[in-house]
């Protein structure tokens, strides 16, 4: 069954952070290198993405234990797998093999699951694609505002990369997500658009996820919410929603709003609460899934999940809390004004 | 629950925010200045590469009211691509000039593309066509589609440029069909630009160009309804280069008539927009002729403006202008009666209501046909353009003056016609049927009415009869009342905390008498959820929380439509069904300390280290001042704005693009009004203020007055809090008694006495815009008084920060040393308390404050709080609080618990 016709039926699950299940295993400075870069010249330790060619039983057997939990979609682990944001270790040649590597530890951990629950219902696999470390809209240095660390059209060709590789690799959506800047997220869009009408290949669905990071109610770049969705409104997205930096109870009113302007459907997967004063998501898995109950209850949603400090076990409660609640209904947009 | 949302097909842009067009937007003005091709000045700065200074051109487009701005680049002697970049660039940093959309303007594809590539919003491409085939076409608008943006599509082919109204419509529609079948654009985002040609020449093949733009416009609107029209306006008036008087007239003129036909947006001069109606009538006349191609043979039309533009020139065009200005403005008197009477309405004007109302009279075979027609009428289109957001508050009850003076002069010959048929027809209980009442009041307990007064304005324009029976009202006799009256509706305000619990007793009443009408609730302190959760539960005919003035008329609306009523309440139901349901749920994720360990972490303070100032004096002592002039500067004017329903910041509102115009005419009202009141002495200011030696003791402040010692009680907030932040009460910010050591706390009372006599002037005058301004500024004074009596407490009575030195913008912030929590707010929310504060401070003999029952403050405008010294004092919220700690304040208070959860019901868990 297509995506697009289980979001007719139902509320889709998305998995929950990958960090914070990372941290878990405690890895060494070796572990990341693995046998593959024992030499490197630069530290690896922090790069995550990485893991899916050096460590790829854990990446795998983190996507198991989301499955198990109930999500529906799985993230591949390539939020850095970019020639752009590669360069921070030296390594740009990778990221095409970044993402194949990646989606194909999803394939692995979704072959295992169907092995063991084969009545379970479809997987989709989403080849995630990050914001970049670098930004289109906003200078880096406060002397020269029209100055940018990148252009426009490096960011596409970056993409461009990274799409063909989770094209290549097979994933079922692309996911451009935690945008903080909707120009990078625009020049994602534009790669995408462009990719497959050069090679004149149908596109795949594409998922957009936006970060609104305070309570001013604003992106980074400091679009509103609404003029945020009316400038990647042209992807003609399977999906338009909200990640990271806040918590369930704040990104409420926020994902109220999308749900009442986007005409495609609508995704949340929030942090677990704000950071306490160590710097944790203390949030309990049952407390985030009453939040997102509530929404689901509301007709905001139609994809959930987490983002940081979410783990299996509030994924596993949030598939609960939503699974006999009916999707929201998509809008429909009328023929005339 | 999973009804459609339905979701229309407007255009959509965004640049910071969005801009949405609709048909009510009118007409969509883009910017033009910031064009190299246009202004000289603005070429000037690029090539000498002055950026910095050629943004604030584009500023000044934005603040002149221009919702998009254009932006060209296209001159020989610049490289396009760069500049176009580097512009673009600078502007996405100014987020005063991003907020609004861009239009990248340019003849050369690369350089549109380059515009692209900088913006995060979503852009109008200005411009592509097919006069390079249709190939091309194709590509570009792929492109533009990949980047998100709209576009502008010029009549334009391989054969040239379109001038007559056919070939306009022939290539649009081409150019339509391509697009959206094709290139899979949305029809809503293909903007069309038939071209505007100047006309008035001196060429007879021009003379047509407006009409060909014109006609155009309607046909293609027509055919592509989800299009848009637009174009270059200033290219009509053209040959009048150098003759702006003449020009704007020419452009307001073709505006006129081309958004009439269906134009959605125009690049124009967004400073310099001349408005139809005030345009010289011989001017505006000759424009017409030009325009419309009338009376043109031989170019005659053209002829005679080209003659009076000469003479104007010659005149100087402003003494022309200034010299018709009163003609112009007198003009509307010219029209019917019924267009004169719509006209006073919706423009406030009382100059003529008198003797246009008594003229309808005689035209109407009985007066009250007068206000169900020309009234009901005019106030009709008050109600539809308040509810469209083009009349704002302030308007709406200068309106609703205008209709009271009106309906005065009707009502003797109302009742006269009454008597006559009564005797007449003689058939007891026949009554006729008048429009709807509904019954306003404010609770018992509680004597705030602003709220109240705007909402009864708003209504009775929207044509409900408005039976306000004041403040303070008993549940027993509003609803008596309501019977009396025969009302459909009941509205309840209310402002302070207790008020929600007689709310809720009134509710309970209205069941137990078994009544069916509706309850409307309103006032600051209510909330939907404490409506959900409270109220509506007691009673099942029908409660509905109503934000805002504005909500209260499509909700008394749908109360008192038949088929509406029984839907809009069960929909309302399940809504607050849920609501409290998942208030109820969420009760349980709270977290929450036992009270004995939210005691132990309390705020840190070194008190070890800590020496308190000792005040100029202890005990109370009464403050007056008569001279309002010196609390001028302290007074915080956004409350004042928001008690208009006008948002935003002060003084910034004055200059807002949407309210701006209404928030200056109303601060310029009131500042004259406050004039009056200080020049003419309306009203007093009277205050007490007091200190005295004072030691903690767990959550209670013990004060040692000269012959007494008094125990205040404070409560402790309990919400389970992070590591390092503490539980807060207020109790931590006073130095323990086991600490041996001296602290002092302070308190003060003040209000604004004299307003009665004032207000019941205006209400005889029927004056409800000066009322509810007075009321307001009565309010704003008390805040004042309290703001100058806490500086002065700071640097002089109390000492404790004699250097300090604020503006009244860090007043506002707050940004000094020391607290003055008021009882009853946030971080000590028992109201009782003020029964000792009046106390310590003699504050009824010094100030004639009263407390009612419910333990609001009369006169309405009072403020009251305790003054805290220590550097670190703040302010916080309790939030909400568990059984224990009840029960120990019960103890502490010596109070029974019934009656110390009565008072402190809000913040209970």
């Amino acid at each position: 069954m297509s995506i697009q016709e289980s979001l007719k039926k139902r509320i889709l699950v998305i998995d929950g952070a990958m960090g914070t299940m990372i941290q878990r295993h405690k890895l060494t400075e070796e572990d990341y290198r693995g046998e593959r870069f024992a030499n490197w010249p630069s530290d690896l330790k922090g790069n995550n993405d990485l893991l899916c060619l050096t460590q790829p039983a854990i990446i795998t057997g983190i996507h198991l234990q989301y499955l198990e939990a109930g999500a529906d979609i799985i993230e591949t682990n390539t939020f850095s797998s970019t020639s752009i944001a590669m360069a921070d270790y030296d390594m740009q040649a990778l990221a095409y093999e970044l993402n194949v590597a990646a989606t194909k530890c999803v394939r692995d951990a979704i072959n295992q699951f169907k092995s063991k629950h084969p009545n379970a219902s479809e997987k989709y696999i989403a080849g995630s694609i990050g914001p970049l470390n670098k930004t289109l809209s906003l200078s880096p240095d406060v002397n020269n505002p029209g100055y940018r660390a990148v252009t426009f059209d490096e960011v596409v060709i970056a993409y461009t990369e990274q799409i063909k590789g989770l094209d290549d690799a097979g994933v079922d959506v692309l996911l451009v997500e935690t945008i903080f800047d909707t120009l990078n997220a625009k020049a994602a869009i534009f790669a995408i658009k462009e990719y497959y009408r050069q090679i004149g290949k149908a596109e795949l669905p594409i998922m957009i996820s936006g970060t609104i990071t305070d309570a001013s109610g604003r992106t980074l770049s400091g679009q509103t919410l609404e003029a945020f969705y009316t400038s990647v409104a042209h992807a003609n997205p399977l999906s338009v929603g909200l990640n990271c930096a806040l918590g369930a109870q704040d990104m409420r009113s926020h994902i109220e709003e999308l749900s009442q302007i986007a005409t495609c459907y609508t995704s949340a997967y929030p942090n677990a609460g704000l950071p306490n004063a160590m710097g944790e998501y203390d949030e309990a898995p049952h407390q985030t899934a009453h939040f997102i109950e509530e929404w689901a209850k509301n007709n905001f949603v139609n994809i959930v999940g987490g983002c940081c400090g979410t783990t299996p076990d509030h994924i596993k409660h949030m598939a609960d809390n939503v699974r006999s609640i009916a999707p929201r209904p998509l809008p429909i947009v009328d023929a005339t004004i | 629950m999973s009804e459609h949302i339905h979701i229309k097909p407007y255009l959509r842009l965004a640049g910071l925010e969005p801009l949405v067009i609709r048909p009510e937007t009118n007409f969509v003005n883009v910017g033009e200045r910031t064009n190299v091709t246009g202004s000289k000045k603005f070429a000037r700065l690029i090539r000498e590469n002055l950026y910095e200074e050629a943004l604030s051109v584009a500023r000044q487009q934005v603040e002149s009211g221009a919702q998009i701005i254009d932006v060209n680049m296209d001159d020989a002697l610049l490289e396009g691509v760069k500049a176009m970049t580097t512009y673009l660039n600078l502007l996405q940093s100014e987020p005063d000039i991003a907020r609004i959309p861009i239009m990248i303007d340019s003849s050369k594809f690369e350089i549109i593309e380059a515009g692209l590539k900088c913006v995060q919003g979503k852009c109008i491409v200005n411009s592509i066509s097919m006069k390079e085939g249709e190939a091309k076409f194709i590509e570009q608008a792929h492109i533009c589609k990949a980047y998100g943006a709209a576009v502008i599509v010029m009549a334009f082919d391989e054969v040239g440029q379109a001038d007559t109204k056919d070939r306009k419509v022939e290539i649009c529609a081409r150019a339509y069909k391509i697009l959206v079948e094709q290139v899979g654009f949305d029809p809503q985002d293909i903007i069309f630009d038939p071209n505007i040609f100047a006309i008035a020449t001196g060429i007879e093949e021009h003379n047509n160009y407006a009409v060909d733009f014109i006609e155009a416009t309607k046909i293609i609107k027509q055919k592509m309804p989800l299009a848009k029209v637009s174009g270059g306006v200033s290219n009509v008036s053209f040959s009048f280069r150098g003759n702006d008087a003449v020009r704007e007239a020419i452009h307001a003129v073709f505006l006129y008539y081309a958004i009439k036909a269906g134009m959605d947006m125009g690049i124009v001069n967004a400073g310099q927009l001349e408005i139809y109606d005030e345009i010289e009538p011989t001017l505006r006349n000759l424009c017409e002729d030009v325009i419309l191609n009338r009376n043109n043979d031989n170019n005659e039309a053209t002829e005679a403006l080209i003659q009076f533009a000469d003479d104007v020139k010659a005149k100087g065009a402003d003494a022309g202008r200034v010299a018709e200005d009163n003609n112009i403005k007198l003009a509307w008197r010219s029209g019917t009666v019924q267009e004169r009477l719509a006209h006073s309405l919706i423009n406030g004007i009382t100059d003529f209501i008198d003797a246009d109302t008594e003229e309808a009279r005689l035209q109407y075979s009985a007066p009250l046909e007068v206000i169900e027609g020309p009234l009901m009428a005019g106030m009709n289109q008050v109600g539809d353009l308040f509810g469209a957001g083009k009349m704002f508050l302030p308007q709406v009850v200068k309106s609703a003056r205008v209709m009271k003076k009106s309906v005065a002069v009707l009502t003797p010959f109302i009742e006269a016609e009454k008597e006559r048929l009564k005797l007449a027809s003689a058939t007891p209980g026949g009554k006729s049927k008048g429009p709807a009442k509904i019954l306003l009041a404010t609770v018992k307990g509680d004597v705030h009415d602003i709220g109240k007064n705007i909402v009864g304005v708003v209504l009775g324009c929207n044509g409900y009869e408005i039976i306000d029976i004041g403040v303070m009202v008993p549940a027993d006799k509003i609803l008596a009342e309501a019977v009396k009256h025969e009302v459909d509706i009941i509205g309840l305000s209310g402002l302070i905390t207790p008020s929600l619990d007689e709310m809720v007793h009134i509710a309970k009443e209205m069941k137990r008498r078994g009544m069916t009408i509706p309850l409307m609730i309103g006032g600051a302190t209510t909330s939907r959820m404490h409506t959900a959760v409270k109220i509506a539960p007691e009673y099942n005919d029908g409660v509905i929380h109503v934000l805002d003035a504005s909500r209260s008329v499509t909700v008394a609306g749908s109360l008192l439509n038949k088929d509406q009523k029984g839907p809009f309440l069960a929909e309302l139901e399940s809504a607050y069904l849920q609501l409290k349901t998942d208030f109820n749920n969420k009760k349980t994720i709270k977290q929450s300390l036992p009270y004995q360990e939210a005691l132990k972490n309390k705020m840190p303070i070194d008190w070890k280290n800590f020496e308190a100032v000792t005040p100029s004096f202890t005990g109370n002592k009464a403050i007056e001042i008569t001279d309002l002039s010196v609390l001028v500067d302290y007074i915080d004017w956004k409350p004042f704005f928001i008690a208009w329903e006008l948002h935003g910041n002060f003084p910034a509102i004055l200059t807002d693009e949407k309210v701006g115009e209404v928030a200056t005419k109303l601060y310029s009202d009131a500042r004259a009004l406050l004039d009056t009141i200080i020049k003419e002495n309306w009203l007093t200011a009277k205050g007490a203020v007091g200190f005295w030696p004072a030691t903690a003791e767990g959550d209670d402040i013990l004060i040692q007055t000269e012959d007494n010692q008094v125990e205040l009680h404070f409560l402790r907030q309990q919400a389970k809090k992070a590591v390092g932040q503490p539980n807060f009460s207020l109790a931590d910010f006073i130095c323990p008694t086991t600490e041996n050591k001296k602290d002092f706390l302070g308190a003060f009372a003040v209000t604004i006495h004299g307003i009665e006599k004032h207000i019941k002037a205006f209400e005889a005058q029927l004056d409800d815009y000066n009322k509810i301004i007075l009321q307001a500024l009565a309010d704003r004074l008390a805040e004042a008084f309290a703001e100058f009596l806490h500086a002065k407490t700071r640097t002089e009575f109390w000492g404790y920060a004699k250097d300090e030195k604020l503006g009244n913008e860090e007043l506002i912030k707050e940004n000094y040393v020391g607290i003055r929590p008021a009882p009853g707010y946030p971080a000590c929310p028992d109201h009782t308390e003020k029964y000792s504060l009046f106390e310590l401070l003699d504050a009824e003999k010094h100030t004639g404050i009263t407390l009612t029952e419910s333990l609001a403050m009369y006169p309405a405008s009072s403020v009251c709080g305790w003054y805290f010294a220590n550097a670190q004092s703040q302010y916080f919220g309790l939030g909400k609080i568990q059984q224990d700690q009840v029960i120990d304040y019960a103890k502490r208070k010596k109070q029974t618990m019934e009656y110390i959860t009565r008072w402190l019901q809000p913040v209970i868990d």
